[in-house]
């Protein structure tokens, strides 16, 4: 059992949560990961670890909510425990002195990109940070973001707040000002699988190399199922030990989005199922 | 003398068993047991005890059963096995004890596979009992250990500072544990899923291993002093040398052979083609047969192609067809004779309406817009000499493409040993294959102090083989401690 010390929900459906956890704050570095399961007929289900406190024994994770489960886990409290937390799992993110690294998140992907960029900047990279996020109250981590960012941009769908559109467009532009290369010496994408797909397909027209991480279904996040697996430049990788990291230019992105489809129907029968049982008062 | 028969297990009607996840064999009542028990001739040099990777005394225990006397049958049978009631289900007893039984020779052999299970669900019916009948001896025999599991579970940690660490809780860490348990040692299980058990408890279906059973068995083994720790993953978590730091003397390493392989032909990464890892976790471990009353789905079409023949195959298959799959076909490169899978789950899966379709063997999937796989195409094959495995070698037949509808897929086409593991220890000797050089006597690997065995070792074989190799390596470790004892006792100082 893993208790959770605290709870907040810093943007609408994005709940953020501190989880007693002492082996993985032990050792968890920014990109890896968590899969944790809520109580005996619960699912298993990755969330990247946002932060960690070693001295603690405390990690950070933002979890919004989308399904049944993230659904769930939104309702518990400070105090209240998770019934099972293994990790950290995964490959960190590779860090290390780039020159001009330009970070884009969107949505929670935020979370994930936080750690990275701060390790990035404590490794001496110049950080331009690219944020987006649906409208204003969907944005999380946005002043530790800038508090770290040599430039920084935000966006919004509806316009309310930073510039009106999405991250690819701000990176389009920043592009389009600069030769190339001159802008960054890498990039680093992290949000759904449309927003680092477009940012990939722009990236690559102008040869600057980009990371993303991916998020296939999991289950067992070890190695042994392959459920997560992708296909990176034509050979199959499972994303949970050979990644998340990997090369956005290499990855498959119609398959990635056909394989995150693949329980819809199952997902939403879910969801309706614990919708009646809580209206029934279960 | 009136010779008897070999008792007929009953089980649960095909037509019944089809549509549930509950036990299709239903086990012995007692009189067929003690019946079947008499069959046993007591041989003086019993060649059945050679076939037993773990050396049960099986005739000691068949004369108990053959006496009524069940307490002391699972006695016996508990002294070398400690997972006697999934043996009694899960072994291959017809290649291993029964293969040996003298009775074979000249007709069917003793259910020696059968008996044990009869032991040991007889035992876990009556535990309560049990468990008072032994405290009571407890009372009786004050200050010997060996009759109480709580006894030997304090005198563990009070006495021994000789702490040894298992990697993984299948079979091989089970039984490499209880035996390092009973043996005085203060043992923990590392053990990187939710659940304890391995292949138990995420592969072998319930029909076949009811999970109640493996808790119940798993729950011995804790009583015998073990403590296990789920949710860790050796590697990422810890790591082999901080297992080390933190003061375990030894470390067995029995992570299995969880890597699904694929064949990797165009089309393998289509929706709903699944490794029988992914498959079997989902339905077993995780209860998708129980979807939504549980949370994890599982999502099948009408028409299942099994890709393989082995026992995985045919779980696959039969936990397919329980979860409502209208056809569901085992496609397999060689004939029916070469089919690795015990011939009792074979005749089960064609009992439940599994068709094999044989000679067959897949060269490309076919997926439609939504990438969901709609069907393979094929060759047929046909078969040449013998090959490394002994089973004659699977050639294609040319032109003979043939295209075959299927909505899913399941790969059954073996793991390979997990290399999570191995990969961070440094030094370490790994075959090609990703398997822990080891010597198989001892489980001794390149490494002092860490030894392996199971599937790791091996690549994919049975739950018995893997706690033969779990017993052995107990006993290798207990030699490499008391070697090593004068040695500690300086550091320690």
């Amino acid at each position: 059992m893993f208790r959770i010390l605290e709870k907040s929900t810093p943007a609408t459906s994005i709940n953020r949560f501190m989880i007693e956890t002492p082996d993985v704050a032990k050792k968890a570095l920014p990109g890896q990961f968590v899969i944790l399961r809520l109580h005996e007929k619960g699912e298993r289900i990755p969330i990247t670890i946002a932060d960690t406190d070693r001295v603690k024994s405390i990690i950070t994770l933002f979890i919004q909510e989308v399904g049944k489960t993230t659904i769930e886990i939104g309702k518990l409290k400070s105090g209240d425990c998770i019934l099972d937390v293994v990790g950290p799992l995964g490959i960190p993110s590779h860090i290390e002195n780039f020159g001009t690294v330009l970070c884009v998140a969107g949505g929670v992907g935020v979370a994930v990109m936080y750690p990275v960029a701060k390790a990035l900047k404590e490794k001496g990279n110049k950080i331009i940070s690219i944020l987006g996020a649906r409208s204003k109250n969907f944005i999380v981590l946005e002043n530790e973001m800038k508090k770290i960012s040599d430039e920084f941009y935000i966006t919004t769908d509806d316009g309310l707040y930073g510039e009106k559109g999405f991250v690819s467009d701000v990176l389009k532009n920043l592009l389009a000002q600069s030769s190339n290369h001159s802008l960054a010496n890498i990039v680093y994408a992290i949000g759904p699988v449309p927003m680092m797909k477009v940012v990939s397909e722009i990236t690559k027209r102008h040869n600057l190399k980009t990371i993303v991480s991916l998020n296939p279904i999991m289950v067992d996040g070890t190695g042994m199922c392959g459920a997560c697996r992708v296909s990176i430049g034509g050979i199959t990788k499972f994303a949970c030990v050979d990644g998340p990291d990997f090369d956005g230019h290499l990855v498959d992105w119609k398959e990635l989005t056909c394989r995150l489809s693949l329980f819809k129907r199952k997902e939403k029968e879910s969801l309706d199922h614990y919708c009646k049982l809580s209206a029934a008062g279960k | 003398m009136e010779k008897i028969p070999r008792q007929k297990m009953p089980v649960q009607d095909v037509k019944e068993r089809i549509k549930n996840f509950s036990s299709v064999a239903l086990g012995y009542l007692n009189e067929q047991a003690i019946l079947e028990a008499k069959r046993c001739i007591q041989c003086k040099k019993p060649t059945c005890i050679e076939g037993c990777p773990v050396e049960v005394d099986i005739p000691g225990f068949i004369k108990k059963i053959a006496e009524k006397n069940f307490t002391e049958a699972i006695k016996i049978l508990k002294n070398k096995n400690n997972l006697p009631a999934v043996c009694g289900r899960v072994c291959p007893q017809e290649t291993q004890c029964e293969i040996k039984c003298v009775l074979a020779k000249k007709g069917e052999p003793v259910a020696i596979g059968r008996l044990e299970r009869f032991a040991a669900d007889w035992e876990i019916a009556n535990s309560l009992e049990f468990r008072v009948h032994s405290l009571e001896k407890l009372k009786a025999k004050d200050g010997n250990p060996q009759t109480s599991n709580s006894n030997l579970s304090t005198l563990n940690s009070q006495l021994s500072t000789n702490r040894i660490a298992v990697v993984g809780s299948g079979p091989a860490g089970l039984t490499c544990a209880a035996d390092l348990a009973k043996m005085r040692y203060d043992v923990t299980i590392f053990e990187s899923l939710h659940e304890t058990g391995g292949v138990l408890m995420y592969g072998i279906p319930e029909f076949r291993l009811p999970k109640k059973t493996v808790k119940i068995e798993i729950n011995y083994i804790k009583s015998l002093g073990v403590s296990i720790r789920t949710n860790v993953l050796i590697g990422k978590t810890k790591t082999v040398q901080e297992l080390f730091d933190e003061g375990y003397k030894a470390i067995f390493v029995g992570t299995g052979a969880g890597l699904p392989q694929f064949l990797s032909i165009p089309g393998e990464n289509l929706n709903r083609i699944y490794s029988a890892n992914e498959f079997l976790t989902r339905a077993n471990l995780m209860k998708a047969y129980k979807f939504p009353e549980y949370d994890t789905p599982i999502d099948i079409g009408k028409r299942v192609a099994v890709i393989g023949a082995g026992n995985v195959a045919m779980d696959s298959a039969r936990v397919a067809l329980r979860l409502g799959a209208d056809e569901v076909l085992i496609v397999y490169r060689r004939t029916e004779k070469e089919m690795p899978a015990r011939l009792e789950e074979i005749e089960n899966a064609k009992e439940e309406g599994v068709i094999l379709h044989l000679l067959t063997a897949p060269i490309r999937f076919i997926g439609d817009e939504n990438n969901n796989v709609t069907g393979m195409e094929c060759l047929k094959m046909e078969l040449g000499e013998p090959d490394a495995s002994g089973r004659r070698r699977p050639i294609p037949i040319k032109n003979s493409e043939f295209k075959f509808d299927v909505d899913t897929v399941v790969m059954a086409i073996g793991q390979s040993p997990n290399p999570l593991l191995p990969k961070t220890i440094r030094g370490l000797q790994v075959g090609k294959h990703g398997n822990i050089i080891t010597d198989e006597k001892t489980g001794v690997t390149s490494i002092p102090g860490i030894f392996a065995g199971g599937d790791i070792a091996t690549g994919a074989s049975t739950v018995i083989e893997a706690m033969g190799a779990g017993k052995r390596a107990a006993r290798a470790i207990n030699e490499y401690i008391k070697n090593k004892k004068d040695f500690f006792d300086i550091i320690n100082i």
